[in-house]
């Protein structure tokens, strides 16, 4: 099950992050999850939101430049080496991940992490084969 | 339509001919009539009847802008003001403004010029022209004006700006030709579809750019936006403003006016004459003016000139689009650069719009350096960063090597790049030189 995620182009400017989180607090879209990966002069905001669509519109109307990526969110189990026994099945099967990050807030007992895959399509394969929860766009619009 | 087809398809012997009384009577005009330009013409040790035909051009000293400055404002009229029926002043960058000034057969001559350049771009008597050139002091929207009123046209004085009420106007009242700054056409558009208008469904076809340098790629971008045909304008205040040299549809070089406008294509070192099709300094005379005509006007505009008949069927000289200025290009490092080089990178790697700033500083370490912003685009943004570093990248490589100096690209946000309802600010040079 793959769920939404929006990314943001930011150029490293004062209170453009803070911008963006206002413009999203304003119309009553709250964040689920949230990482920036930056550069010198620019980064990009990624974010789960529990209305994705609405989200995305706005930004575009407010002049950010926002695109739609699928991610899978994952749930791994918040003890020592839950994370790892997950990257594991990856690394078995030849499953690359672009990039990855946390949830602000948890579900379950369960630990939540977004990942990015280079090929989505067969990442949810070997989760499902494995037994790997995933959480559907559903699961996190409720939130 | 040929507007003035006996001039504009004129056999070249007779063109030469009708150049040389021309020339003559000038010469004797204004050495009997303005001081400065006798003593510039004795100080090169020529008399005026040793100016026989156009070839004796030559013989002349040139005029520079430093002229006009220094004899700020009446030193080179050759009328009394009271003849004068118009004068525009542009402003000066440093030092003294530009003033010019027209005499009633002066306007009578631009409304002439700028009824053969909308011609020339394919407007038909009964066609209705929206002006977005600026009226006033700047000479692009009155000088359409004078042209449309003299060929048959029906006129929408828009001015500039407003852009919102330009569209409008677009829509309502359908005029199929529309005269304004190319940075301009393309800032309409990327409003129009902020106001859900689509530019390709809108009703100009026919556009006359000005005023300023514009590349092919640009072209290429404004007539796909537009759904239009997107024609060069070329012209000076200096000379007479807009309607000194036009592009035809077949959109193969602008037709200069040379039996009122004579031009000559010189080396800018040297002053010599460069061979057909070599770049140079555009250099001009205004063969038939009253209140200031000028002898060999350096323009500092670089272009080259090609004298064959066009498919069109006039034989006036054709002038390339301008490639750059003798004093505009920004020198960095020993080298020179021209807007349109980075611009012509940008186009060129898929995707990017060509909405780009250049700064030049001098840094403490006292090397020029070279910033290009580039406005990050939708359709290239990527979720991953690494997509935008190679972008970055290959922005960076290629102006680097078309260059040949290294640059630092920046991508920035869209919209942040400051827009001009006139000429569009390319470059930013922040060194004290």
């Amino acid at each position: 099950m793959k769920i939404t995620q929006i990314s943001v182009f930011l150029e490293n400017r004062k209170g453009r992050l803070f911008d963006v989180c206002s413009l999203l607090g304003e119309n009553n879209i709250n964040i689920r999850a949230l990482t920036i990966a930056e550069t010198e002069s620019f980064g990009v905001l990624r974010i789960v939101v529990d209305k994705s669509n609405m989200a995305v519109k706005l930004l575009k109307d407010n002049g950010f430049v926002a695109n739609l990526t699928h991610v899978v969110a994952v749930e791994v189990g918040d003890n020592p080496g839950g994370l790892a026994s997950v990257l594991k099945v990856f690394a078995d099967n030849d499953v690359n991940i672009e990039y990855m990050y946390g949830f602000v807030e948890k579900f379950s007992d369960k630990a939540l992490l977004v990942f990015r895959f280079a090929d989505t399509d067969m990442a949810q394969q070997i989760l499902a084969k494995n037994e790997i929860k995933v959480v559907t766009e559903k699961e996190i619009e409720g939130l | 339509m040929i507007w003035k087809e006996q001039v504009e398809c004129a056999d070249p012997a007779d063109l030469k001919n009708l150049q040389s009384d021309y020339l003559r009577k000038l010469t004797a005009y204004i050495y009997n009539n303005c001081p400065v330009y006798k003593k510039k013409i004795d100080d090169a040790g020529v008399k005026p009847e040793n100016v026989k035909s156009i070839d004796d051009i030559k013989k002349l000293p040139f005029t520079t802008k430093v002229d006009m400055r220094d004899h700020y404002p009446y030193g080179l009229f050759s009328t009394g003001q009271s003849e004068v029926r118009e004068i525009h002043v542009s402003s000066g960058t440093t030092g003294n403004p530009t003033l010019v000034g027209y005499t009633k057969d002066d306007v009578k001559l631009w409304s002439d010029v700028m009824a053969r350049t909308m011609c020339c771009a394919g407007a038909e008597p009964g066609d209705t022209i929206q002006i977005a050139y600026g009226y006033g002091l700047f000479t692009g929207g009155l000088g359409f004006h004078y042209g449309a009123m003299e060929m048959g046209l029906r006129i929408i004085p828009t001015s500039a700006g407003q852009t919102a009420r330009q569209l409008k106007i677009m829509q309502e009242f359908k005029p199929r030709i529309i005269a304004c700054t190319p940075s301009y056409a393309l800032y309409m558009a990327e409003e129009a579809r902020d106001m859900g208008i689509d530019p390709a469904k809108g009703n100009w076809k026919i556009g006359i750019f000005g005023a300023e340098p514009w590349s092919n790629s640009i072209r290429r971008e404004i007539e796909e936006l537009w759904n239009m045909l997107a024609t060069d304008v070329y012209g000076l205040s200096e000379i007479i403003g807009p309607g000194v040299a036009q592009e035809c549809p077949h959109k193969d070089g602008l037709h200069i006016f040379s039996d009122v406008f004579y031009p000559e294509i010189i080396n800018p070192d040297t002053g010599e004459d460069v061979a057909e099709g070599e770049d140079g300094e555009l250099v001009i005379t205004t063969l038939t003016k009253q209140a200031i005509p000028l002898i060999r006007y350096r323009t500092r505009d670089i272009v080259s000139i090609n004298y064959e008949k066009c498919r069109c069927g006039r034989t006036s000289p054709r002038i390339s689009k301008i490639k750059g200025r003798t004093d505009d290009m920004i020198v960095v490092r020993g080298i020179n650069v021209f807007p349109s080089q980075i611009e012509h990178v940008l186009v060129g790697i898929e995707g990017t719009q060509p909405y780009y700033q250049i700064v030049v500083d001098r840094k403490a370490h006292k090397l020029d350096e070279v910033e290009v912003l580039v406005e990050v685009e939708e359709r290239i943004f990527s979720d991953e960063i690494k997509e935008l570093k190679k972008l970055q990248d290959k922005i960076r490589k290629e102006i680097g090597s078309v260059l040949s100096i290294g640059v630092k690209v920046t991508l920035v946000e869209p919209k942040t790049i400051e827009r001009s309802m006139g000429k569009s600010k390319r470059i930013v040079d922040k060194r004290t030189l």
